[in-house]
């Protein structure tokens, strides 16, 4: 198929206009983090830097950076064991109920979070009376992060067939060694994706968070909203958001680099 | 006379037999029954997903059909109808629902018509390289905190915000916050979770399907209506799913640009904090249920769920 000129051009100028007005609210945010205005007027009558001092003083959003990263992090890694185990299960056999199964790990994150949220709350607190904390933070965060990590397996499951397991079995290997030796190493990577997308997914969440986080627990996305109307908060929050999103290229390059010599998507 | 010189193999030595570990006698009796096997891949995650998420669900569901004592607000757990029956006939929660609707496909329409020229150029018309720049540029603004994002539409869509001093030469001015507000920003939100499997679908067409469409005389409009669409529709269904049943649910994004207005999140956040109330809560929790598997229920065929 011929695709005019004509037609690639308007295309291109369309891709770049959504991409701009994409970027427009982040610059708003990378700009406002500089502002005099603390309730983000624009234009911005004159520029500081004085909220990006406030903000790396701040005891509550250092905090609330801490408990997002553990919970992120536990939460990634326990999924990342059971999206593993699932993917195998799923790619590897085929079996009475499998698809009843494939949607079950699409419904965390096909449903609503504010579902997943009460029907979570409802059975921590009024069905098995545990009371909330961060733990139940976790649960709930690992949940829906086992679908990023078992879209990432299975793909890559699905590329890498079995043969060189069959060989190593044939070699005399037991199932351990093979996984060792031979299956993870081809799987590293997806995993890695899978594990970053989860991770971010959970640093990022507040619906589900909000509803089952105890009274001490306060993540960030937490402390965002809890202080972005706030007059003289909103521009410590517009300095995290930055940091955020500059922070945040390092696993997105790391991720396109790795699928990218792999020659994948993840 | 010639003598066949007897192949010289070097001296073996015998692999020692593995040690009879637990380890190894697991192996063993694993590699024999692919059925353990399969059960004990199956064993943690199900019990998770199954005892945490479906189990919460189903008492979700059961909790829709009891009720809130007035007084103590303890809940009671008898049956009554009174719940579902309020949430599906009251006019109040039929127009929040007919809005929170309206506004999801809004928001649907105009991500799957955004995304289709994006993904369409980075798969068909960009070279590898712009490619990966392009998934890049558009991955990034998901790493941002969605607060922050929703927060600085906040900011765009103010009376002395950036859209409304942009277009005030032209005699525009912001359409302020409200439905409109809501729909812009959820699409702004989502529309990463679109482009990204439409794209992913679109790089799955062979090219040669294309050249053999082109070869037997099919035009471009022809190859694209005849080849091409079909076999990225269950990935657009796919993005459609992320974007409708991301703005059902939402109640954050209409509280901080919708000035006042509600969706059905609101009224299920409103009945479990202030209100305590929930029954309620689930019996409204579940028309987005009802509404996303009925969606889900509908594409199933498409193979979208495997675009996901």
């Amino acid at each position: 198929m011929r695709i005019s000129l004509g037609t690639r051009v308007t295309l291109g100028i369309i891709t770049a206009v959504i991409l701009l007005v994409v970027y427009v609210p982040l610059l708003v945010v990378l700009i406002n983090s500089f502002s005099t205005s603390s309730s983000l007027t624009w234009p911005p009558p004159g520029l500081t830097l004085e909220w990006w001092g406030r903000a790396f003083r701040s005891d509550g959003a250092l905090e609330a950076v801490g408990t997002s990263a553990l919970v992120a992090l536990v939460s990634s890694a326990l999924a990342l064991i059971l999206g593993t185990m699932l993917s195998f299960a799923l790619q590897r056999f085929s079996f009475f109920g499998r698809n009843t199964v494939n949607l079950l790990v699409i419904l965390p994150i096909a449903l609503p979070g504010i579902i997943t949220g009460i029907a979570l709350n409802n059975l921590f607190r009024t069905i098995l009376g545990v009371p909330l904390s961060i733990w139940t933070v976790i649960i709930a965060h690992t949940t829906f992060c086992i679908v990023t990590v078992f879209n990432n397996a299975v793909a890559r499951l699905r590329r890498m067939g079995t043969s060189f397991e069959e060989a190593s079995a044939d070699l005399g290997a037991g199932i351990w060694t093979t996984f060792r030796l031979v299956t993870f190493p081809q799987l590293r990577s997806a995993l890695l994706t899978g594990g970053l997308l989860a991770f971010a997914l959970s640093f990022d969440e507040i619906v589900v968070t909000t509803f089952t986080a105890g009274s001490g627990v306060r993540t960030l996305p937490m402390f965002i909203i809890d202080n972005v109307a706030r007059p003289n908060q909103a521009p410590i929050v517009s300095v995290i958001a930055v940091v955020l999103v500059i922070v945040s290229i390092v696993p997105i390059a790391l991720a396109q680099k790795l699928s990218g010599s792999e020659q994948q998507r993840g | 006379m010639s003598t066949i010189a007897p192949a010289t193999t070097p001296p073996r030595t015998p692999t020692p037999p593995p040690r009879r570990t637990a380890a190894r006698r697991g192996s063993v009796y694993l590699s024999a029954h692919p059925r353990a096997r399969l059960a004990l891949l199956l064993s943690a995650p199900l019990f998770w997903l199954g005892a945490v998420y479906v189990v919460a669900l189903a008492l979700l569901l059961v909790t829709a059909f009891w009720t809130t004592d007035t007084y103590t607000g303890q809940i009671r757990t008898e049956f009554t109808l009174d719940n579902v029956v309020t949430v599906v006939t009251n006019a109040f929660y039929q127009g929040i629902t007919l809005r929170t609707i309206g506004i999801a496909l809004a928001v649907t329409a105009i991500d799957v018509a955004l995304a289709l020229p994006i993904a369409y150029f980075m798969a068909m018309v960009a070279s590898p390289a712009l490619q990966r720049t392009l998934v890049v540029l558009v991955l990034t603004p998901l790493w941002a905190s969605y607060l922050v994002k929703a927060f600085a539409w906040r900011s765009v869509l103010s009376s002395d915000g950036i859209l409304d001093w942009l277009l005030r030469p032209f005699g525009g001015s912001t359409p302020g916050y409200g439905i409109a507000a809501t729909i812009i920003t959820l699409s702004y939100l989502w529309l990463p979770y679109v482009i990204l499997p439409i794209y992913a679908g679109l790089e799955r067409v062979p090219s040669s399907l294309l050249e053999a469409s082109g070869d037997l005389g099919g035009r471009s409009w022809a190859t694209l209506r005849l080849v091409v669409w079909p076999m990225a529709l269950p990935a657009i269904i796919a993005g459609t799913i992320f974007s409708f049943s991301l703005s059902l649910g939402d109640y954050i994004t209409i509280g901080i640009v919708g000035g006042g207005a509600q969706m059905l999140g609101t009224l299920v956040y409103q009945d479990i904090g202030a209100a305590n109330n929930l029954p309620l809560a689930s019996a409204i929790a579940l028309i987005p249920i009802v509404v996303i598997f009925g969606y889900l229920f509908l594409v199933r065929r498409t193979g979208a769920l495997d675009n996901l």
